[in-house]
C-alpha cells in the first residue's frame, strides 16, 4: 500500500517558495504594470498624469474596464465568452433612461428592473449555449446584434431620438442611485485640498474647492466586484466547480460539478458586471446613448487575456484580469499624456496584447512543464 | 527575460522618438481639441487638418482627442484627461449637453480656456463658461439660405428633413422659411433615413404639390434621394433645389446643374479659428467680442473648382 520515493503522488510533491511565486497566472500582468508604471513615469511623469486629477482619470477608466474584466474573466475561466456585453451595457444604460424617463417611474425601480432584466437575459445567453452546445462565441454575437438593435429601436420608437436625458432629474433624492453615481471621501478631499497637496477650482462657482472632490462608487464597485470574485473562485468549492467547469466540462461531470449550472451562472454573472458599468455610467452622465459600450467586449477580453487567462477555460486569475484592466486603463489614457499622436493607440494596444499572450504563455509553459 | 528586456527597451526606444518628435513642437501654449466622432468618420479630417495648420502658423503645439468609437462617455473622460494635463486651452464639441457640461465645467473652473465648435450652441457654450462658440448656427444658416432663394424667385419650398427628432434640423426648415418671408406650415416633411423612403415621400409630395418653388435638403442623407427622386419626376435642373452640408453625389449635382447651392459649415474654419484666437487672447488678452459662425459658406458651381480639389483636406 505505502509509496515508494519515486512515484511520490504529484498532487502532493513539495514545491519551492519562489516556484509557487511563479507559478501565479498573474505574474505576467505584475510585470506589465510594473513596466507600464515605469514607462509613463519617466515619459509622462511631470504632465499631470500623477497628479489628483490625473490620477483619477486612469483610475476611473480603469475601473471601468475592472468592472467588465471581472465578469469576462470568470466567464472565460468557466469556458466561455460573452460577447455580448458591450450591447448590453447600451440595452441596460437605455433600459434605466425608459423607465425613468419616458415612463416616469422612481430610479430605484429602473434601476432593480434593468438589473433583472439584464441577469435574465445573462442566464437566455446561458440556457441557450447549455442546452444546444453550440459555441457561446456564435450566440453571444447573436445577442451583440440584438440587444444594439433593441438599443437603438426602443428610444427611436418611443421619443424618436437616440440619446435620452434627463436622468439626473430623475435620480435626485433617489435611495439607490447615489450607491452607483455618488461619491465617497469627500471630506477628505477637502482637507487634502486645503492643506494644498492637491489644487483647488481657481475660478467660477466651485472656487477654493479641491478638483478632486471624492472617490467615484464607480471604483468602489470594480475593487468590491475583484475582492468578492477573487475569493469565490480562490477560496470556495464554486470556485473550483468554476475551474472544472472550464478545464474539462466532462470530467468534471463524472465527478459530480454541476457544469452547466455553472456556466450559466458565470453567464448571468457577467450580465450583472454590465449592468453595473451601465448604471454607473448613466446616474454619472445623467443621459443614455444608444452607442454607449461598443467594443467593449473585446476591451474586457484583451483585459483578461492581458491578465494571463487562458482562451481555452479553465486557467486564469480575477486579480490578473484587474491588473489587465488597470494595464488598458494606464496605456490608454497614458499615451495621451506622454503625447503620443491618439490613433497610434491602437498599434501601441496591439503591442502589448500580442507581447503579453506570448509572454504567458512562455511563462505557463516553463511552470507547469506542459509541452 | 533577456528577450523580453530587449523588446521592452526597443519599445521604449521606439517610443521615446515618437513622444520627443511631438515635442519639438513644442513651443509656448498647448491647445487640444476632443471631438465626437468615431475614427471612421472622414469628415473631421478637415478640423484634423485645419488644427494642425492652425497649430504650425501660430507657432503653438495642438492635439486631436476622439473616442475612438464615438462613445460620448469615453469623451467625457478625455475631456477629463486633457484638464489634468493642464494644457492652456480646450477646444471641444459639445454634443450632448447632459455628459459633457459637467467635465467642460470643471475645466472650465480649473483656469483652462474653452472654445465649443461645431456642436451645441451659443447659449450653452455660454453656460458651461466657454469663451465662446465657433459653428454654424443653423436657424442663421436657414435664414441665410431663405434669403437667398427669395432673391432668385422662390415663394413656396419643400423642407426634406430626414432627422426631425434633432431640434437643430428643425432650426434649419424654419429659418430658411423665415428668410423667405413665408410660413413654414406643413413644407416640412418628416422623410425618416432610408433612401427609397426618403425618395418615395419626397416624389408624394411633389405630386400633391406640383407648385412647389423649390426643395431644400438638410445632408447627404436626404440630398442623395431626392436627387434621384428628381431624375424620375423630370424636375431635375427644373425646381430649385438647395441643401445643407456637402457629399460626393451632391458636388457631383452641384456641378450638373442640378443643386443650385450646398450650404458649407466649413469645419476647417471651426478648428483653425479657435487655435488663432486662443493663441492671440493668451499672448495679448485680444478676444472677439462674439461667437464666429463658421457658416454658411455657399458652394455653388462656380466655386466647385477649389472644393473638388480640396475635398476631404481642407473642405
Amino acid at each position: 500500500m505505502s509509496k515508494t520515493d519515486a512515484t511520490v503522488d504529484e498532487r502532493i510533491k513539495e514545491t519551492s517558495k519562489l516556484r509557487k511565486a511563479l507559478i501565479r497566472p498573474e505574474l505576467g500582468a505584475i510585470v506589465g504594470t510594473i513596466a507600464v508604471f515605469a514607462f509613463f513615469i519617466i515619459f509622462a511623469g511631470n504632465s499631470g498624469m500623477f497628479n489628483a486629477q490625473g490620477v483619477l482619470n486612469w483610475s476611473t477608466v480603469s475601473a471601468q474596464f475592472m468592472i467588465i474584466a471581472v465578469g469576462a474573466c470568470m466567464l472565460m475561466i468557466a469556458g466561455e465568452f460573452d460577447l455580448s456585453v458591450g450591447s448590453m451595457i447600451g440595452f441596460a444604460g437605455m433600459s434605466i433612461a425608459i423607465i425613468s424617463v419616458t415612463l416616469g417611474w422612481p430610479i430605484w425601480v429602473a434601476i432593480l428592473l434593468t438589473f433583472a432584466l439584464c441577469i435574465a437575459i445573462g442566464a437566455l445567453n446561458g440556457i441557450i449555449v447549455v442546452r444546444t452546445g453550440l459555441p457561446s462565441f456564435i450566440v453571444t454575437l447573436a445577442f451583440l446584434f440584438i440587444l444594439r438593435g433593441f438599443t437603438i429601436f426602443f428610444p427611436q420608437l418611443i421619443e424618436r431620438r437616440t440619446i435620452i436625458g434627463g436622468i439626473s432629474e430623475a435620480a435626485e433624492g433617489d435611495w439607490l442611485a447615489p450607491l452607483f453615481g455618488g461619491k465617497v471621501g469627500g471630506g477628505f478631499f477637502i482637507w487634502l485640498g486645503d492643506l494644498g497637496v492637491i489644487e483647488v477650482f481657481s475660478r467660477g462657482t466651485r472656487a477654493g474647492q479641491p478638483v478632486v472632490d471624492g472617490i467615484p462608487m464607480l471604483i468602489i464597485w470594480a475593487l468590491g466586484l475583484v475582492a468578492i470574485a477573487h475569493i469565490i473562485l480562490t477560496r470556495t468549492q464554486f470556485g473550483n466547480w468554476i475551474f472544472a467547469a472550464g478545464g474539462d466540462a466532462q470530467a468534471a461531470r463524472y465527478v459530480g460539478v454541476p457544469v452547466n449550472r455553472v456556466k450559466i451562472q458565470m453567464f448571468m454573472f457577467t450580465a450583472f458586471c454590465a449592468c453595473v458599468f451601465a448604471t454607473c455610467q448613466v446616474i454619472e452622465f445623467g443621459s443614455a446613448g444608444a452607442d454607449r459600450g461598443l467594443l467593449k467586449e473585446f476591451e474586457a477580453i484583451i483585459a483578461v487575456v492581458i491578465g494571463g487567462a487562458l482562451l481555452t477555460g479553465g486557467y486564469g486569475s480575477v486579480i490578473g484580469a484587474a491588473l489587465g484592466a488597470l494595464i488598458f486603463g494606464v496605456v490608454q489614457q497614458g499615451l495621451f499624456f506622454a503625447g503620443v499622436e491618439s490613433s497610434l493607440f491602437r498599434v501601441f494596444l496591439g503591442v502589448i496584447l500580442l507581447f503579453a499572450v506570448i509572454l504567458n504563455t512562455y511563462i505557463r509553459r516553463i511552470i507547469t512543464g506542459e509541452r | 527575460m533577456k528577450a523580453v528586456m530587449k523588446t521592452v527597451t526597443i519599445a521604449a526606444v521606439a517610443a521615446t522618438a515618437m513622444i520627443s518628435a511631438n515635442a519639438a513642437m513644442a513651443e509656448g501654449e498647448r491647445y487640444v481639441l476632443v471631438s465626437h466622432a468615431p475614427d471612421s468618420d472622414s469628415w473631421w479630417n478637415t478640423i484634423k487638418n485645419g488644427l494642425a495648420l492652425g497649430g504650425e502658423q501660430m507657432g503653438v503645439t495642438v492635439e486631436y482627442r476622439n473616442p475612438p468609437t464615438g462613445d460620448l462617455a469615453d469623451m467625457a473622460r478625455i475631456i477629463e484627461q486633457a484638464a489634468a494635463s493642464a494644457p492652456d486651452g480646450i477646444i471641444t464639441t459639445l454634443a450632448d449637453f447632459d455628459v459633457l457640461s459637467g467635465p467642460i465645467r470643471n475645466a472650465v473652473d480649473a483656469g483652462i480656456e474653452v472654445i465649443i465648435i461645431n456642436s451645441g450652441t451659443p447659449e450653452q457654450a455660454r453656460e458651461v463658461g466657454a469663451l465662446m462658440y465657433v459653428g454654424q448656427p443653423e436657424y442663421d444658416a436657414g435664414f441665410a439660405a431663405g434669403q437667398r432663394a427669395a432673391g432668385d424667385g422662390v415663394a413656396s419650398f419643400l423642407c426634406v428633413n430626414h432627422y426631425i427628432a434633432q431640434p437643430a434640423s428643425t432650426e434649419r426648415c424654419q429659418g430658411f422659411a423665415d428668410g423667405l418671408g413665408i410660413d413654414l406650415g406643413n413644407q416640412m416633411i418628416d422623410s425618416g433615413q432610408d433612401p427609397s423612403e426618403i425618395q418615395n415621400r419626397v416624389m408624394a409630395y411633389l405630386n400633391a404639390n406640383p407648385d412647389t418653388d423649390a426643395v431644400l435638403t438638410l445632408g447627404p442623407t436626404s440630398a442623395d434621394p431626392t436627387i434621384l427622386a428628381l431624375d424620375q419626376m423630370g424636375l431635375a435642373g427644373d425646381i430649385y433645389f438647395g441643401t445643407f452640408d456637402l457629399g460626393g453625389d451632391i458636388v457631383q449635382a452641384i456641378s450638373d446643374g442640378v443643386i443650385e447651392w450646398g450650404i458649407d459649415q466649413q469645419p476647417f474654419l471651426q478648428a483653425y479659428l479657435p487655435v488663432v484666437v486662443l493663441t492671440n487672447y493668451h499672448r495679448f488678452g485680444v478676444l472677439p467680442g462674439n461667437n464666429i459662425n463658421s457658416g454658411p459658406g455657399f458652394v455653388t458651381a462656380d466655386a466647385l473648382g477649389l472644393v473638388a480639389d480640396l475635398a476631404g483636406e481642407y473642405r
